[in-house]
Order: structure tokens, then C-alpha cells, then sequence
């Protein structure tokens, strides 16, 4: 349950397993909250004001560590000392989040692992708002459509969910995900974990100056093994009836984020319901034709066939000049499997130049499986026009340019 | 050719304005290009490097993360901050204002210090420049560039005191700590472990432990000088020799941990077995342990020295740690317990605690070194094994003082040249155990990649994932 007196600290810790004991931070910190006895190094978190100068310092990372708690709670330095490695995050009930949720956090950690860590957005992106509700204060949205996007005989029952807001205010770029509670308790008793769906809608909304937005949901029948499972969250929101209500948190993501500036291209990898940012990215820029901004917009989309492509029918209607759109489908009979890295190589020559164009801005969403193919399939395309994927990845990835969301 | 040396020398003792300075550096640069070329890391000057170069002195700027070609590496000059009313903190001249300039009658003092510290800078370079020939993985490569580049970093910060501060006399010092080579029998480094051969990898990862360890607390001691550029200088220097004990903590813990693993998953303790499993048996590790730890005692000097007397008390190299000190600062009247040999036993006597600051500062060094040998053992202990390592008797294997008149166990006892004879392999590294690890030594680099005698590191460089190409070779 949640506690509206607790107040969150982010207590700065330091790895006892990672720390070689070497002082630096304890030279470095200007306010002196850094000590130590025989056994560990140790932060005050009463003296410490987060100014991270002793971060880059530390040659281990050790310094780099750090729990939510109830700050009545504070681990003290003489529990701090006592540490032979860290303690495992514990939960905490909060009226109010000054932080990510922790399950948030760890869902967009492993999301973006494939990114090489956090990156910035394009320079151009539009300020994002997040995190304006959390567990404990969750937003109401109502349900203002559900609408099946694969075919009746597909085997995946792929949803386009409106949800309204109504007077509430939740604003949301393309690329940002929101959280869904689904309601009642797991096996355990407890509440259900928070479960992160990107919105596939542009900015304005699903319907233009109406409060809502968009979500892509594919029901979840079995697990990564193949194994009947009924998703908890998914099934929950692919039933949903216009007019029922969904306990929604977020928005998320600060990083994932379309550029605005006129002359920006965008180079799109998706799978399944990784379509969902890019269809929110491609809808924005649709709707700004007629302003002639420039840029170019080229898409890989990788199903199973047509029937099970979210957003076929719409897609096929697109101006081939306005969107370069390259299948890739997996399961299609009488014809042999095709990947999205295999048509990216298809079109290396386009590829190489796109990622090396510094106003273009690379997007992949979609299986945590494909991270790898379509990283291969970069560099060979760089390779093939004498570039160095390894060394322009990095640019990409200062710049803000390289956006990786797996799952 | 001019060089513009406020952008290739980052630095903040306005290099720009010293037309002194300047001539001194457009001198010696090109010659210690020409020595990096001819004894720095072997066939590496192509390479793309994942490196840290520090670019100013504040924390935000000194640890600077991107690709370099060695040989481009910014060597940088950084003198921590002046502190505007440090005073001499210890010795004859104690509360009197901090030297800004060299005190002519400390002068040749002074050199001498500064040159002994700057001999081993370029000396461990040497001493490890094939070894990127033999890699684990690309992540350690990268680790011995840092380590050899901020080794070069280091010469640098002693050859500015040289030539900012001590003339004529100390640009030919200066010279000369390019000419001295690791090893060689005509002209060699200062210091005995500098002389010594880094053959491997456990070699390299002790060397950073337990011989970088002792640069750590001579750097301490210098950094209470009284000559306040010396202090500062080696107290920026310090920030960088933690990541060299970084490598060698985290290397050898690596070792340890595969070896361990290795241990679990085969049920055995038997090093014949797990050799022909390809790890590092622990009493092979113990054996380099008691290398390493022995050869750096004897770094600290004699037990007993004028030297360091006079040092101490012309207030040019201060005690570790001197200001968290509570007592007279002077030393006066008071003793220190130190080692010697009488009537063939090891006996603790008290000598003048001003002639014992060798001492002093080695066993300040001691406890630093055995609490993280304790870390090593928590590895061993995750395991369920029961074995740990130890360090030897401080009195064991030495070279020089009064020690190296006798043969001491690991245990500190004195034993006769037949019992070392007949047990020395079991107390160092035999030819044996050399040629096994030796056997070990293949590059592997590819990103991600590790060798099997070692584990993968928990964490990576700068938040970077452990399979990233921590090196690029073109």
C-alpha cells in the first residue's frame, strides 16, 4: 500500500564486492561525506548532495551504485561498513515517486541494453514530460476503441487500443512508453507488476485535439518456450470494452524520441508490435506532408506474413515517396524465410549512406532476438562501402542517433 | 616546426606563457616520441584505444573516455590546485610557508627524489611491452594501455619539475630517464624491480598490485613535500594510480575466480588436474604473490636509512598520510620497531623513528596490500574452498638491508641455504610454474571474448558493456 509521508532517497552506496579501497572518491567528494575505516568506503547520506564529481574518478564503478529508500531509513554508515556486498533493492511504498519505479527502470535497462546503454535523444527531440503518475497515484483513462489489426486467421491477435484521458492531463511524444496496471493480485497476493507499452500514436493524439492516445498490444498466449501461457497484462487489454476504465502510469522515456528538425531522416527496424513507435513517428511526420520539411523516412519491418503485420493495409496506402517501405516476411508458404537483416542488406547501399548521413536518426523495436542480426547486418552494409560500423555506431550513439528498445 | 603545446600538452601551469618551459618540452618531446616508438607497447601505434585522458583537474574533466592512437595520446601537466596557505607540514622547516621554488640547499636532494620516482615510470613500460602480444581479452588489453600511457603521463609530470624547476641539471636528468632501460646490464632503471622481467600476465596483474602499490605510497609521501609543485604534482598523480591497483586487484581476483570455478565444477584441489584444465592453481598464484610481495619490500629501501632521515627532516617527503598524524611532526626522541638479524634469529629492535621511516611507510604498505589479498580470499571463500592466500613474512626473500644477509621462510623463520634450496619452489615461482603460465599466455581479442584462465569482469570500463571493443586494430 502506499504511504504519502514516505519520502524516496536515492541513496548513493558504494560496491563493497567492485571497491579496491584506492581513497579517490574520498579525495575527491568536496563535502567530505566519503570515509572509510579497515574494512569499506562508505557515503553519508545526510553530508552527500549528489554532485557526482566522484563518479568519473573511481576506476572501478564501484562508486556508481545506488537504492531507492525510505530516506527515515537510510542505510547508516555503520550498516554500510558492516557490508561484505551491496543489499538487494527493497521495495518501497511511496505516495509519490522522485524516481522511476524500480521494475520501470529494470524493464528499460534490459530494453536498451542493445543500445550499449543509456544515449541521448536527437538534438532537435521535443522536452518530454515523465513520470507524472505513479503506482500509488495512477492516471484514469477510459477506453475509446479496440480494434483488431491482423487478420481473423493470423495466429497472433495483434490490438490498436484507444484510450482516452478526458480532462487529465498526459502528454506524450512519439517513442515514450506508458505503464498499465492491471488490476487484481498475482499468484503471490501482491498487486501485478507494471507492465511498458510504447504509445503508437503522434503527439496530438490518436484523433487529432482529442486527449488520447494509442497503443499496439499483441495478446501473449505462450511464453518464450512456446509454452500455453495467458499474459496477464496483454489479455487484460486486448479484452477491454469501449468504456472501461485502465489504470495507466508514466509517461516514460527520455531518450527514444523522434528529431523535429526540418531535413531529419529516419531509419526504422521493427518487429511485430515494435511497430508501434515507428507507426507514432510515421504518423507525425504524414500529418506535417504538407509543410515540405524535407528528410527522408525508410522502414524494415519484419512478420511472420502480411496477415500478421500490424498496420499492413494502412501502410500499403503511404506515398512510396514519402516512406521506403521494405517487408520482411518470415512465414510465407512457398516462398523462403526473410528477415529484416536480409533485406537491410539488400538495400546496403542506402543503409550505409543513411547512417552515415548525420542528420539521420536510427530507430530498432521489437524482439530482443533480432538485436544482434540487424547489428550484423549494419556493419556488413557499412563494410560493403568502406565504412566502419564499429567506429560510426559510436557516433551514432553520442549523437543521440542510435535508439534501441528490445524485449 | 612549432607546437602548439597548450593543445597537444593539456595542462594548467600555463605552458602558453613559459618560453623556458616551452624550449626545454619542444627539446625532450620528440625524444620521448622516439622512446615511446622504440620501448612502449609492442606493434600498438596503429591501434584504436578505448582510453581515458585527463584534460582538466577538476573531476569532471580528468577522466575524458575515447578512442586514441597511442602515440597521439594528450600526455597532459596537471598540478592539483595550490592550496593559498599551505605551509611545510613536518620536520625542521615545519609552519613555514611552502616552498614555491627549490630550496638551493635541498637541490640536489630534491633531483634525486624526483628522478627515482621518474625512472620507474618509463621502466614499467619497458618492463611490460609484450605483453599486448599475449592479451586475455581486448578489455585487458586496454587496461595495460591505460596503465602504460598514464605511466608516460607520470614521466611527463616528473620531467616538468625537472625542467620547470632544476635547470641545466635537470634536463639532462631528464635525458637520461629516456636512455636508462628496463633490464639492461649497461645501463640500467634505478630500482631492482624495475629491472625485473614482466612475463606474463599474472606477472603484469601482480606487478600492478603490489609493485604499482608501492608508487601509490611513495606517491603519498611525496605529496606532503614541502616543495609544494612536487606536492601537488604527485597528488594528482594518485587519481591515476588507483586504476593500475584496479588492474591488478580485479586481475588477479579474476584468476582467482576462474580457477576457483574450475575447482567447484571438477571437485578437485589437485593443481596437475586443474593445470591440464588450463587455469592457475592457487599455490602457483600464492607463489607469484610471494614474488611480487617480496621484490616490492625491498623498494621501500633499507630498514634503517640516513636518507630518509634527511629527507624527513628537511621536510622534503613527508610520512604517509602526514597530517593525519597526531604527534610532534619532528620525530623527536621517538623510536620505531624494525627488523634484524641476530645470533641467526629475526628480532624486533627499536630504532630512532626517524631513521625508520623506510619502515614506517612499509608497513603502512603492508596492511593496504593484506586487506586486499583478504578480498581475494572472500573469492575463495564464495566457493566453499578452504585454502587462502597470505602474504609472506615481510622479512622473506630480500635483496637488500640487513635481511639479505639471510635466508628467511615465508613464515619469517631463518633457514639454512639447503632448507631454501630444497624448499624454494614451493615458496616461489618455479621455472616450472613459469613455463606453465607462460604455456597459458594466447591472444584472444575478440570483443567479449575471454581466455580460459581468467573470468570475465563484473563490470566494464567507463559503463561500457564487458563486450565492447575496448581496442580497434585497423
Amino acid at each position: 500500500m502506499s504511504d504519502p509521508a514516505i519520502e524516496v532517497l536515492r541513496q548513493h552506496l558504494i560496491d563493497p564486492e567492485i571497491c579496491i579501497r584506492c581513497n579517490t572518491c574520498e579525495e575527491t567528494c568536496p563535502v567530505k561525506a566519503i570515509s572509510h575505516d579497515s574494512r569499506n568506503y562508505v557515503v553519508d547520506p545526510a553530508i552527500c548532495k549528489g554532485c557526482n564529481d566522484c563518479i568519473s574518478p573511481c576506476p572501478t564503478g564501484a562508486i556508481d551504485s545506488w537504492r531507492q529508500v525510505d530516506k527515515a531509513k537510510a542505510y547508516t554508515l555503520i550498516e554500510q561498513l558492516g557490508w561484505d556486498s551491496l543489499p538487494a533493492q527493497e521495495e518501497v511504498a511511496t505516495g509519490e515517486d522522485v524516481e522511476l519505479p524500480a521494475d520501470v527502470m529494470a524493464i528499460t535497462a534490459t530494453a536498451t541494453a542493445g543500445q550499449g546503454g543509456a544515449v541521448p535523444p536527437p538534438w532537435s527531440a521535443a522536452h518530454p514530460y515523465v513520470n507524472l503518475y505513479s503506482v500509488g497515484n495512477p492516471a484514469l483513462a477510459t477506453v475509446s476503441g479496440n480494434f483488431r489489426l491482423t487478420d481473423d486467421g493470423a495466429s497472433a491477435d495483434i490490438r490498436h487500443i484507444v484510450l482516452d484521458f478526458g480532462s487529465l492531463a498526459f502528454p506524450v511524444l512519439e517513442g515514450q512508453t506508458i505503464g498499465v496496471l492491471p488490476p487484481g493480485l498475482d499468484a503471490n497476493g501482491k498487486p501485478h507488476h507494471v507492465r511498458l507499452y510504447s504509445v503508437a500514436s503522434p503527439r496530438e493524439g490518436e484523433r487529432p485535439r482529442y486527449n488520447n492516445l494509442s497503443l499496439t498490444v499483441k495478446r501473449v498466449t505462450e511464453d518464450h518456450d512456446g509454452k500455453p501461457v495467458a499474459g496477464v497484462a496483454s489479455n487484460y487489454l486486448c479484452d477491454l470494452r469501449k468504456g472501461d476504465e485502465v489504470k495507466v502510469v508514466g509517461p516514460y522515456g527520455t531518450s527514444f524520441l523522434m528529431p523535429n528538425h526540418p531535413g531529419a531522416s529516419l531509419l526504422m527496424v521493427c518487429t511485430g508490435t515494435g511497430s508501434a513507435p515507428m507507426r507514432a513517428m510515421t504518423e507525425r511526420r504524414r500529418r506535417r506532408i504538407a509543410l515540405k520539411e524535407g528528410g527522408s523516412l525508410m522502414l524494415f519491418f519484419g512478420a511472420r506474413s502480411a496477415g500478421e503485420l500490424p498496420y499492413f493495409g494502412p501502410l500499403m496506402k503511404l506515398p512510396k515517396d514519402f516512406i521506403d517501405i521494405n517487408f520482411a516476411l518470415s512465414r510465407v508458404p512457398g516462398q523462403p524465410k526473410r528477415y529484416v537483416q536480409d533485406r537491410i542488406r539488400e538495400r546496403s547501399a542506402d543503409v550505409a549512406r543513411l547512417l552515415e548521413d548525420a542528420n539521420c536518426f536510427v530507430y530498432i523495436c521489437g524482439l530482443k532476438g533480432m538485436e544482434k542480426g540487424v547489428d550484423d547486418a549494419f556493419r556488413d552494409a557499412c563494410r560493403q562501402h568502406g565504412k566502419d560500423w564499429g567506429a560510426l555506431v559510436e557516433t551514432l550513439r553520442r549523437e543521440g542517433r542510435y535508439h534501441v528498445e528490445t524485449y | 616546426m612549432t607546437i602548439d603545446y597548450a593543445e597537444t600538452i593539456p595542462n594548467n601551469v600555463d605552458l602558453a606563457s613559459n618560453k623556458t618551459l616551452q624550449r626545454a618540452l619542444e627539446h625532450w618531446q620528440p625524444e620521448y616520441l622516439d622512446w615511446w616508438s622504440d620501448m612502449g607497447p609492442d606493434g600498438s601505434q596503429n591501434f584504436d584505444v578505448y582510453l581515458r585522458t585527463a584534460i582538466s583537474v577538476d573531476p569532471k574533466g580528468w577522466a575524458h573516455f575515447d578512442y586514441v592512437k597511442m602515440p597521439d595520446y594528450r600526455w597532459g601537466i596537471f598540478l592539483t590546485p595550490r592550496e593559498a596557505e599551505r605551509k611545510v607540514n613536518f620536520g625542521a622547516h615545519k609552519g613555514e610557508p611552502a616552498w614555491q621554488e627549490v630550496p638551493g640547499e635541498y637541490r640536489s636532494n630534491l633531483r634525486r627524489l624526483i628522478v627515482t620516482q621518474g625512472d620507474t615510470e618509463p621502466a614499467s613500460v619497458e618492463q611490460q611491452r609484450h605483453l599486448g602480444l599475449t592479451c586475455p581479452s581486448l578489455y585487458d588489453l586496454r587496461n595495460l594501455f591505460q596503465v602504460n600511457v598514464e605511466e608516460g603521463r607520470h614521466l611527463w609530470a616528473m620531467v616538468y619539475l625537472l625542467h620547470a624547476y632544476f635547470g641545466r641539471d635537470g634536463r639532462e636528468e631528464a635525458e637520461a630517464l629516456l636512455e636508462r632501460r628496463s633490464g639492461d646490464a649497461d645501463n640500467p632503471r634505478i630500482l631492482g624491480a624495475f629491472n625485473e622481467k614482466t612475463p606474463d600476465w599474472l606477472a603484469f596483474f601482480m606487478f600492478t598490485y603490489f609493485t604499482d602499490r608501492d608508487g601509490k605510497y611513495q606517491l603519498c609521501s611525496l605529496a606532503e613535500s614541502g616543495f609544494d609543485p612536487l606536492a601537488r604534482t604527485c597528488r594528482f598523480m594518485l587519481t591515476e594510480e588507483a586504476h593500475h591497483m584496479f588492474v591488478g586487484e580485479t586481475g588477479v581476483g579474476r584468476v582467482i575466480q576462474r580457477t576457483c570455478e574450475a575447482m567447484v565444477q571438477h571437485k578437485t584441489d589437485d593443481p596437475a588436474v586443474l593445470r591440464k584444465l588450463g587455469v592457475i592453481d592457487l599455490p602457483t598464484i600464492q607463489r607469484y604473490l610471494n614474488f611480487h610481495f617480496s621484490v616490492t619490500m625491498d623498494l621501500f629501501g633499507a630498514d634503517v636509512s640516513s636518507n630518509a632521515a634527511t629527507f624527513y627532516s628537511t621536510g622534503l617527503k613527508g610520512r604517509f598520510e602526514e597530517t593525519k598524524i597526531d604527534d610532534d611532526h619532528q620525530l623527536k626522541g621517538a623510536a620505531y620497531p624494525v627488523l634484524d638479524i641476530q645470533n641467526g634469529r629475526l628480532v624486533v629492535t627499536e630504532a630512532p623513528a626517524l631513521n625508520a621511516l623506510n619502515e614506517k611507510l612499509r608497513d603502512d604498505y603492508v596492511k593496504d596490500a593484506c586487506a586486499g589479498i583478504e578480498r581475494w580470499n572472500k573469492i575463495i571463500e564464495k566457493h566453499g574452498i578452504s585454502l587462502r592466500l597470505q602474504a609472506p613474512h615481510k622479512a622473506f626473500h630480500r635483496q637488500i638491508g640487513p635481511l639479505a644477509a639471510a635466508k628467511i621462510d615465508p613464515q619469517g623463520n631463518v633457514v639454512s641455504a639447503a632448507e631454501w634450496a630444497a624448499n624454494v619452489d614451493r615458496w616461489l615461482p618455479s621455472a616450472t610454474d613459469r613455463a606453465y603460465v607462460a604455456s597459458l599466455m594466447g591472444r584472444v581479442a575478440e570483443p567479449g571474448r575471454f581466455a580460459n584462465w581468467i573470468a570475465p569482469p563484473a563490470r566494464g570500463i567507463n559503463n561500457q558493456p564487458v563486450d565492447f571493443a575496448y581496442v580497434r586494430f585497423n
